[in-house]
């Protein structure tokens, strides 16, 4: 099976601190992986430096995807090349509606690659379609991104743009926080039906509920800015009855 | 002092080129008495400096130094550069009257599609028999200079009760390196009259400008008037536009203000809400870059009781260019009930663009609600990255941001074809910067 994504012995801080201590993953094409673990392990700062967000430092190791080095990578040429972030809070944009922001993005990525932008009727149509599927109303499309939209909206939004944009690689950050069951339900069921051969998922969570939904392959439990365990899904279930607290041990 | 800085080499070069100047300038003689007079008060005064209070940050002495000679009077060849500008700038659909290098052109003029609506004379024609156009209640030497050196100008009357299905768009363009135009308009708008009437100024290839312009506008009561002023000058031109504006009563007046060009520029708006019942709103955008000084202070009077006023502004500054806004709302004792709010806002694209707010309220009324806001800052890194990380490259994301950020006022331009059109200009701005 061909690596996605390689994560090797990534050293990273924020602000003097060290936050990974040389935190190793690979991530196969077609594979979901979850990544599991206390606040504070380093789960956020590792989706951040997998899409380039600035103020980390990496000081040692690197990350590959599809063989290139995403580190060398601007974040608009990350998520052209396939990464897709889907934030813990997405933030809102007041002044810049939902669908021309869509359309912007997609057609940024588009001509990236190298590909021809999406004429409007068929833009139109992928995006009905998608936001459909995922019980988006159209007048939250003609609203500034994000604003004014609840927390289950929001996290909506996020996968809606996976759909469009169809990236190969998805980090979904702790993408249950601050969702009811019934919301949660409708973003996993959008994220379920992104699962394919050619895509892989990071799924990053607290907690194990999410993954009842979005059942991984593989489970990672990280501690202190490294994956200390690594196991199939029923790790996820192991770690519901016993708690972080085994890893936490110095 | 006052007198050694006006005999300063400013002074003496205003002194040569208003008598050279002079059997250029039209008028009875009563109209060339008080151009005379106008003349000598700006020479006593010389160009406006960081010392006079309502000049602080733009200290004209500073910026521009000497007032350029006057304009040629266009040719055969700087007309023609002119009708390319016109195809370039002008409206669709609205009805044009152009002036170029501060004179009338009647060919590239559509004003006899104005009858009967709008009545339109040229400053020219008007002021063989009335010298009352060059008179204004400012000792600004500015406007007094203005005054002394206007050549030309649009005189519209819009009648009573007319509703006006096209903008009228004035295009001042200049065609003429290293000179001067002096223009001065008046609209004059009938009650219960519906019109939109836009100031259109820019370059035709011609480069180091000045333009100095004053338009007078009353509106009537009972109306519904926009005015939107769009001023995308040569890179090295200078600008200094006042306006005086005076509102009748239940009136509603929109005024709308883009800057994106010009190396100097000031925009400086009187408006006094004269009769009860209306509403003001006043918008405006400054598109600074590289080391442009763009200034726009603006006046409001509320004279009489019961009328609202509401002053929305959004500078984006780039490079080492610097933003002023002067905001100054006046309550008048009699003026109870008046409502007046204003907010600026300034987004610093660079670490050495500057923004200099000054707000002033002025309430001499004690049953009224004013206020006034100011921030300035950068845009926002986590907007910036959440776009990055959907693949818009730096540049497109602020440029997203950018849009958004001016878009608030020019959201309140409410004729559909003429916001798209000063959308497009924005637009061109930020494809200039990338």
């Amino acid at each position: 099976m061909m690596a996605l994504l390689e994560v090797k012995d990534l050293k990273v801080r924020v602000e003097e601190r060290e936050i990974l201590h040389g935190l190793t993953l690979t991530v196969n094409e077609g594979e979901v992986h979850a990544i599991m673990g206390p606040n504070g392990s380093g789960k956020s700062t590792l989706s951040h430096v997998i899409a380039g967000k600035p103020g980390y430092e990496v000081t040692d190791g690197q990350i590959l995807f599809k063989g290139e080095d995403l580190l060398e990578m601007e974040p608009d040429e990350r998520a052209a090349k396939g990464v897709f972030l889907a934030f813990q809070y997405p933030v809102e944009i007041p002044g810049v509606a939902t669908m021309n922001f869509l359309r912007t993005a997609l057609n940024a990525q588009r001509k990236a690659r190298g590909e021809s932008e999406y004429s409007t009727p068929d833009f139109l149509k992928k995006v009905r379609e998608v936001s459909k599927s995922l019980n988006i109303p159209q007048d939250m499309l003609k609203r500034g991104v994000n604003v004014g939209f609840s927390g289950g909206e929001k996290k909506r939004n996020e996968v809606l743009q996976m759909a469009l944009f169809e990236p190969s690689l998805c980090i979904l950050d702790e993408m249950d926080s601050g969702l009811d069951i019934d919301a949660l339900r409708i973003a996993a069921d959008g994220v379920n039906a992104l699962r394919s051969p050619k895509r892989s998922m990071v799924v990053i969570t607290h907690y194990q509920r999410l993954l009842n939904y979005i059942v991984p392959d593989v489970v990672h439990v990280m501690s202190r800015g490294r994956v200390v365990k690594s196991g199939g899904k029923e790790l996820a279930l192991e770690l519901e009855a016993s708690g972080y607290a085994q890893f936490e041990a110095a | 002092m006052n007198v050694a800085v006006a005999k300063t080499g400013g002074g003496r070069a205003v002194s040569d080129l208003f008598a050279s100047a002079e059997g250029r300038l039209p008028g009875s003689p009563e109209v060339i008495a008080a151009r005379r007079e106008a003349f000598e008060s700006y020479e006593r005064l010389g160009l406006p400096h960081r010392r006079i209070e309502e000049w602080k940050y733009t200290d004209l002495r500073a910026l521009v130094g000497e007032v350029l000679p006057l304009a040629a009077i266009p040719d055969a060849g700087a007309l023609k550069r002119a009708a390319e500008a016109v195809k370039a700038h002008a409206i669709e659909g609205a009805r044009k009257v152009v002036l170029v290098d501060g004179v009338f052109a009647a060919d590239l003029s559509d004003v006899r599609a104005l009858a009967p609506e709008a009545g339109f004379k040229t400053l020219r024609e008007t002021l063989e028999k009335d010298a009352g156009l060059l008179k204004t209640a400012s000792t600004d030497a500015v406007i007094a200079l203005n005054a002394a050196m206007a050549t030309d100008g649009v005189v519209l009357s819009i009648a009573d009760g007319a509703q006006l299905s096209a903008p009228i768009q004035i295009i001042h363009i200049a065609t003429a390196a290293s000179a001067s135009a002096f223009t001065r308009s008046r609209v004059a708008i009938g009650k219960g009259a519906r019109a939109t009437i836009v100031e259109t100024f820019v370059a035709a290839e011609a480069k180091a400008y000045q333009v100095n312009d004053a338009v007078i506008v009353s509106v009537g009561d009972n109306a519904d008037v926009a005015h939107i002023r769009l001023m995308d000058d040569a890179p090295d031109a200078v600008n200094i536009t006042s306006q005086f504006i005076t509102v009748g009563a239940n009136t509603k007046l929109n005024l709308f203000s883009m800057t994106s060009g010009a190396a100097v520029s000031r925009l400086q708006g009187f408006i006094t809400l004269a009769g009860e019942g209306s509403e003001l709103s006043v918008n405006g955008v400054n598109l600074l870059k590289k080391t442009e000084h763009g200034d726009t202070t603006l006046v409001v009077d509320h004279a009489v009781p019961n009328c609202v006023s509401r002053e929305t502004f959004r500078a984006v500054i780039d490079d080492r260019a610097h933003s002023v806004f002067q905001g100054r709302i006046i309550v008048r004792p009699d003026a109870q009930k008046t409502d007046g709010k204003m907010m600026t806002r300034a987004l610093l694209l660079s670490d050495e663009a500057e923004a200099d707010n000054k707000p002033e309220l002025e309430i001499f009324a004690d049953d009224v609600s004013c206020g006034h806001g100011a921030t300035a800052g950068a845009l926002d890194d986590s907007l910036l990255f959440y776009l990055k990380a959907r693949g818009l490259p730096e540049k497109q994301a602020q440029a997203l941001l950018i849009q958004a950020f001016v878009g608030e006022a020019i959201e309140q331009i409410a004729d559909d074809g003429l916001r798209e059109h000063v959308i497009g200009m924005a637009e061109r701005w930020l494809e200039r910067r990338s």
